[in-house]
């Protein structure tokens, strides 16, 4: 299982390589220029200087390079300076200062560049976490809620199988598979927030918790977000745990269980469940990711700025930086949940061996 | 047990037992598979509702514009906020007419029109971009399948495109390449409908090169495959004669999902503001549209939401009824 743990691991290094590629040609090869915004009064010499602190000079190649340098060795770097100086679990740890440079004219500590936002000009990462917070707690919320729905729905229409129940909830995940989220997102605007005034329509990033009242209020302006991604993640998985019961509950295993004398519940909860677990964890660690990428919409929808909502502004400012480093954040993402998947499934079910 | 049941000379009983055995023809005619299939597909309603609903949508933006003649971008500004007609049986004083059955918008343009039109353009969308994720996914899983050489590489090319992401590389694709291509194809409608079709075909093909991928591994090793190959058959005549006609079912299948998943991504993208332009009606862009006026006039971002989810579910039963029909070892059960 190590040995193919590490296997994976290394040979997900190339597939990152090649995304990063991918999203960096695309960039490249796409017209737009991040001095249009600039002004026509600005002489064309200082545009050029412009141009070049921004490193747009530089041969394709040369770029890419350094762009690679930044993302790998200077922002984990920053991470870790500061980890060890700010933080409350490494903050014991001495300084690291593996950032900072000395100026060659000084002599001075100075920090090194960093992947810059040309929509805002301060570090690329920086944005990135202050963003953070409110696309896990709403996307991650959601993805729970999601699955704790979406397994007792799954079992129970599998163990009660062309029941009334079983048809109606087939019923409810194709509807919940076929309504995008860009529809759901405004109709329950309008029901929840328009007619009934129950729910605010716009998620307030501003609002700080500190009280029961503004908890309350926090909780109130999550609920329609929350339950947008939910649906979806509701519709999908709760096919799948459907599927793995109908697959397990037939198994000979399930009738000795039964035939020993074991009660109906146990049978069902420990014996069935376990087994039928196994390809649904993995589809929960491949979902994760594709989560992030449908939170763009969601986002968009209820104004929650997060991550998906910096991506869009970033794209249509023109702010290539930075979408090169969200996107290829999604892309980590996907890799790295799937290489979780796998070694899950390997884990999970002894009859999977790798080697 | 059937060499010792049978005497040697049958008596009458023995003759209508056996009855099959003596028939010289079959009692009942042949059935075609297609025949048994459609037998299948008749008993799930939901996709027979599905099929039926996919066939009108279609019909209906197809037929639509010679029907209902109103242009879609034609501005009447007298006749603006229209609500629709059903609005009249709560509200006998609503701006509401036959004139204009769902309504109008804040310029006065016919909603229904404008559906009509936007219905042409995402389905239009959406069957292409299908056809053509159809046609480079079979492609690249039957050369995968077939050709042993080919296969790692196109399997790991196939595993890195789909841990690409895609939503917002498609984004991305389609703000960056905006511009040249509505200049090289002259208007803006031409090059935004060739960038979203290719985008989303782009995106889109890794299933169905898997599935046709395992689909043709397992019939290669089968006897008609080998009996082909040693009469002479090359390749492409195995491929298109024996194999291709074996993975048509599952190619259906993936099909639908196909155009399920190209009709939603081309409302995505025209609601988050990087489809079409903006006087050119689609579905997406009319829901996108309306969502600043929700308040007052709901019903704008309800119709065409309610079509495209109704469009999209109606695909979906549509491809589970397929995927039973199509499966022999279901059918007739």
């Amino acid at each position: 299982m190590l040995n193919f743990t590490i296997r994976r691991l290394l040979l997900s290094i190339p597939t990152l390589l090649f995304i990063s590629l991918v999203i960096f040609l695309l960039l490249q090869l796409a017209p737009g220029d991040p001095m249009a915004q600039v002004p026509l009064t600005v002489p064309p010499e200082v545009k050029q200087k412009m141009r070049e602190a921004l490193g747009l000079g530089a041969p394709i190649h040369v770029q890419y390079l350094k762009w690679l340098y930044q993302f790998f060795v200077v922002e984990p770097s920053v991470f870790i300076d500061h980890l060890t100086s700010n933080s409350f679990l490494f903050g014991w740890l001495p300084d690291t200062q593996l950032s900072m440079t000395t100026d060659p004219v000084t002599g001075a500590m100075v920090e090194t560049q960093r992947v810059i936002s040309w929509q805002t000009r301060s570090p690329v990462m920086d944005i990135v976490i202050q963003r953070m917070p409110q696309t896990l707690w709403v996307v991650g919320l959601s993805y729970v809620v999601g699955i704790l729905i979406a397994i007792p729905i799954g079992i129970y229409s599998a163990y009660r199988h062309y029941s009334l129940f079983d048809q109606a909830g087939t019923f409810v995940t194709m509807v919940g598979f076929s309504i995008p989220p860009f529809f759901t997102g405004p109709l329950l605007i309008v029901i929840f927030s328009v007619t009934l005034g129950w729910l605010p329509s716009i998620y307030d990033t501003t609002l700080v918790v500190d009280s029961w009242a503004t908890f309350k209020i926090q909780l109130m302006q999550m609920i329609m977000p929350v339950m947008v991604l939910a649906l979806q993640t509701t519709a999908q998985i709760s096919r799948y745990m459907r599927s793995a019961m109908l697959d397990n509950l037939n198994q000979d295993y399930v009738r000795t269980a039964r035939a020993k004398g074991l009660s109906e519940s146990v049978v069902v909860m420990v014996h069935v469940l376990r087994n039928s677990m196994i390809p649904v964890v993995t589809i929960i660690a491949l979902g994760m990711p594709a989560i992030f990428g449908g939170a763009i919409i969601t986002e968009n929808v209820f104004k929650v700025n997060g991550i998906g909502q910096l991506l869009l502004t970033a794209l249509f400012a023109n702010d290539l930086p930075m979408v090169m480093t969200l996107t290829f954040i999604f892309a980590i993402l996907i890799v790295l949940f799937n290489l979780i998947a796998d070694i899950l499934y390997g884990v999970l079910d002894p009859r999977i061996r790798y080697d | 047990m059937t060499e010792q049941a049978i005497p040697a000379s049958p008596i009458e009983a023995d003759l209508e037992i056996y009855g099959a055995l003596v028939d010289k023809e079959p009692s009942r005619p042949p059935r075609s598979q297609w025949r048994d299939v459609w037998d299948q597909f008749r008993k799930h309603k939901g996709a027979l509702f599905g099929g039926g609903f996919l066939l009108f949508v279609t019909l209906a933006v197809l037929l639509g514009p010679y029907l209902w003649t109103i242009e879609p971008t034609k501005l009447d500004i007298r006749n603006k906020d229209w609500r629709p007609i059903y609005t009249l049986l709560w509200d006998a004083d609503a701006k509401a007419g036959w004139l204009h059955p769902f309504g109008t918008d804040q310029l006065g343009r016919d909603i229904l029109a404008q559906m009509i039109y936007g219905g042409r353009v995402s389905m239009a969308v959406g069957w292409s971009a299908m056809i053509l994720s159809l046609f480079i996914g079979t492609a690249i899983g039957v050369a995968a399948g077939y050709f042993k050489r080919a296969d790692f590489l196109l399997m790991r090319f196939t595993d890195l495109v789909l841990s690409l992401p895609i939503l917002p590389l498609t984004l991305l694709a389609v703000t960056l390449f905006r511009q040249p291509l509505t200049a090289a194809f002259g208007s803006p409608e031409a090059g935004m409908f060739i960038l979203i079709v290719s985008v989303i075909a782009l995106t889109s093909w890794m299933q169905t090169a898997r599935i046709v991928r395992g689909d043709i591994l397992a019939l290669k090793e089968r006897e008609f495959i080998l009996a082909a190959r040693s009469i002479g058959s090359t390749s492409g005549k195995i491929i298109r004669r024996h194999l291709l006609p074996n993975v048509i079912s599952p190619i259906m299948v993936s099909a639908t999902l196909g155009l399920a998943t190209a009709i939603i991504t081309e409302s995505a993208l025209s609601f988050l503001g990087v489809g079409f332009p903006s006087d050119f009606p689609t579905w997406g862009k009319l829901l996108s549209d309306a969502v600043v006026r929700m308040q007052e006039y709901p019903e704008r971002v309800l119709l065409p939401g309610i079509l495209i989810s109704l469009t999209v579910l109606s695909v979906n039963y549509l491809g589970d009824g397929l995927r039973d029909a199509l499966d022999p070892r279901i059918r007739g059960r």
